[in-house]
């Protein structure tokens, strides 16, 4: 099992910045989600901790060897890929026994015909049989080992990748959005099962995703990438609670939070909508941003009114989409009771409690706000 | 009862119906058919009909009758030390330009396709020779390959090398042509290869990688070559084809000799046909040769069923 340090890891293609200075620091037996929108920057990094990309600057450290000059292949790091990367022309068994065949049959017995015949060969090839066996056990998918990839579904498919990789053992798993070919119920599924073969196998697992649901329900910690920075390193309830980024609040959640123009007055306190709230910040003055998740909206009473004009009815929950009076904004809700639904065009007042709050500045970078006299956090910025 | 009745009716009258419907449309068929089947009957089925007729006559060609003489033909041939040498040397000419001109052509197609630069540069040096002219080509070679001012020993000599009389000499004519053969096959097969490699998922490289396949040779174990399968066996049945059909090299440069040693069985069967209009003899000559090219077909059609199958 293994740690893996990132320093200030960069990558360019072309002149292009991929990765710009990369920190991060992977510990042992960790589940990380590396997140973020398409083309951030995360499958790169997944790649340059696998060997499969060399990095143009930065440093890379597993268990605190640097592994610059090691081959992907002795790096010992297993890999699931999104297209899973199975050898189409070998059974599902023979896919699972290359990592081992790889690494314990010398040149000369994995040659065709001459090989076979060598006794150490025959003595290797039943240790592989046996460790092919126990995870095909594991998987459940002792009946497909017969079977070639094209035989197989996704799902399938999914799991002899995945039996590959946990069959020798590896340091750490690196997974490269390996659920994205899956359909959503096969997805909701598999996204337990990763989590249960991580509690499992107690190893390292680097998990590159574009969909902050698998980070949210999976990880440990998830890393938020967005253009080729880390914005944010965190446990998933930190993450979603504490947006240290505006960018951050908005990826992260499965209904996108609410953001609400605002801005900062001259004597500290914070206006959304035109509306002072009771709140300040010891930000300097000019616009800010209000972000409010829609589960945080309280309806039926608060500064703030708007005319309902979609209603989505989920069965367990509902989403109420509201457009501001007297501006274009859309607040989005949620009621726990489907049941006690407005109906379209219905006038509703909304508000929200302090602690819903999550002011951002003009650069989308998180203030803190207080619940106090703006004469006294005033004081506090001078000191 | 009677609903019964006029069930049963109504039973046959959609039998019927669908009788007719089902005649229709065989008909339709055999109609959408029918232009294809004619002209296959006429260009391909059709001549290799009379070619195998035209063997159990003594026609010639140009004469006004002919008279059925069974198997005399293939009797002859049997007996005839040119076939035997023909064929022998056939065979030999294949057992060496196939394995060199498909191991040459992978290897190319493997360099080509490995090196950054010039890529599209050395496909066409590769290419050109498959697109020139061969009888053209064939002179060209014929300089190149002349005991005294030719190129190949000018630097054999260069080298301090003995000089050879390549295409005059009974050891080294066939041997010289196998050359020029592959010289030729290999553009060819090196683009089909090339076609191949481009084909393979660059991810199996990389996941053969991670597996632990540190050097080239193991990844080319564990991906190229199992990849490659299907495009391989076609390249070693097409240029096995093509090399049964060695001929204008053979008619330009050694006309078969010097003492029949570059003999081959398609130039034996131009020699007998249209130098001494023995068309029954050389139709005789023709069955054999199809007889080797079907044999190839069928060994790629068996081959084919056991390809690759992609995921």
């Amino acid at each position: 099992m293994a740690r893996i340090e990132l320093s200030a890891v960069r990558k360019s293609f072309d002149g292009t910045e991929i990765l710009k200075g990369v920190d991060l620091r992977i510990e042992d037996g960790e589940f990380i989600s590396l997140v973020g929108p398409s083309g951030c920057g995360k499958s790169t990094l997944l790649r340059v901790i696998a060997g499969l990309e060399p990095q143009s600057a930065g440093e890379v450290r597993i268990d605190g060897v640097a592994a610059d000059a090691i081959r992907p292949s002795a790096r010992n790091l297993a890999m699931v890929f999104q297209s899973y990367a199975l050898y189409p022309h070998l059974s599902a068994f023979d896919n699972i026994a290359v990592p081992l065949r790889m690494r314990r049959l010398s040149a000369v017995e994995r040659l065709p015909f001459v090989g076979a015949l060598l006794p150490s060969r025959r003595r290797k090839e039943r240790g592989i049989r046996e460790d092919v066996a126990k995870v095909a056990e594991q998987l459940e998918i002792a009946h497909l080992l017969g079977r070639k990839p094209a035989q197989l579904s996704g799902g399938q498919r999914q799991r002899i990748a995945v039996g590959r990789a946990i069959v020798r053992q590896p340091v750490a798993f690196l997974f490269d959005e390996p659920l994205s070919n899956l359909d959503a119920k096969l997805r909701v599924h598999m996204r337990a099962e990763l989590a249960q073969l991580h509690r499992r196998l107690n190893a390292t697992f680097v998990y590159v995703t574009h969909d902050q649901a698998e980070a949210m329900t999976m990880s440990s910690r998830i890393a938020v990438m967005i253009g080729g920075e880390l914005v944010q390193v965190g446990t998933p309830t930190d993450i979603y609670d504490n947006p240290r980024d505006i960018r951050v609040a908005e990826f992260v959640g499965s209904r996108k939070i609410n953001i609400l123009p605002g801005r900062i007055r001259e004597d500290g306190r914070i206006e959304a909508l035109g509306v002072a709230l009771r709140f300040a910040s010891a930000a300097s003055a000019g616009p800010c941003r209000i972000g409010v998740r829609p589960e945080r909206i309280e309806l039926g009473s608060g500064p703030f009114s708007g005319h309902v004009v979609h209603a989505e009815n989920m069965g367990s929950e509902a989403f109420l989409h509201l457009a501001v009076n007297g501006s274009d904004v859309r607040v989005v809700a949620r009621i726990d009771d489907p049941r006690r639904l407005p109906s379209i065009a219905t006038q509703v007042s909304f508000g929200f409690a302090m602690d819903a709050v999550r002011a951002f500045n003009a650069d989308g970078k998180r203030i803190e706000v207080e619940f106090e006299h703006t004469e006294r956090v005033r004081e506090r910025a001078i000191v | 009862m009677s609903d019964a009745a006029t069930i049963d009716t109504a039973v046959v009258a959609v039998r019927s119906a669908q009788r007719i419907r089902r005649d229709h449309r065989a008909l339709t068929a055999y109609g959408l058919v029918a232009p294809a089947f004619t002209l296959m009957l006429l260009m391909l089925l059709g001549p290799l009909a009379s070619v195998i007729a035209l063997s159990f006559t003594d026609y010639q060609l140009g004469a006004p009758a002919f008279s059925w003489i069974g198997l005399a033909n293939y009797q002859e041939m049997f007996a005839d030390r040119v076939f035997w040498i023909s064929l022998r040397n056939t065979l030999t000419y294949v057992v060496i330009v196939v394995p060199g001109a498909v191991t040459l052509g992978l290897g190319i197609a493997l360099l080509i396709e490995s090196g950054a630069s010039l890529r599209s540069l050395y496909r066409t040096i590769y290419f050109l020779p498959v697109m020139a002219t061969l009888i053209a080509m064939a002179v060209v070679w014929e300089f190149m390959l002349h005991p005294q001012f030719g190129l190949v020993n000018g630097l054999l000599r260069g080298a301090g090398l003995p000089a050879f009389s390549w295409l005059q000499d009974r050891s080294t004519a066939l041997c010289a042509l196998c050359a020029i053969g592959i010289w030729q096959a290999v553009g060819f097969n090196m683009v089909l290869f090339l076609a191949g490699l481009v084909s393979i998922p660059k991810q199996l490289y990389e996941a053969a990688e991670i597996d632990g396949a540190a050097s080239a040779w193991a990844r080319f174990r564990l991906v190229t070559w199992p990849m490659l399968g299907p495009v391989t066996t076609f390249v070693i049945v097409i240029s096995g084809i093509r090399s049964f059909q060695v001929f204008d090299t053979v008619h330009i440069l050694t006309k078969g000799g010097p003492s029949k040693s570059s003999e081959v069985l398609i130039h034996t069967m131009y020699t007998e046909g249209f130098e001494f209009f023995r068309s029954g003899y050389g139709a005789a000559l023709t069955v054999v040769f199809l007889v080797f090219v079907l044999l190839l077909t069928l060994i790629k059609a068996r081959l084919a069923d056991r390809g690759v199958q992609h995921a």
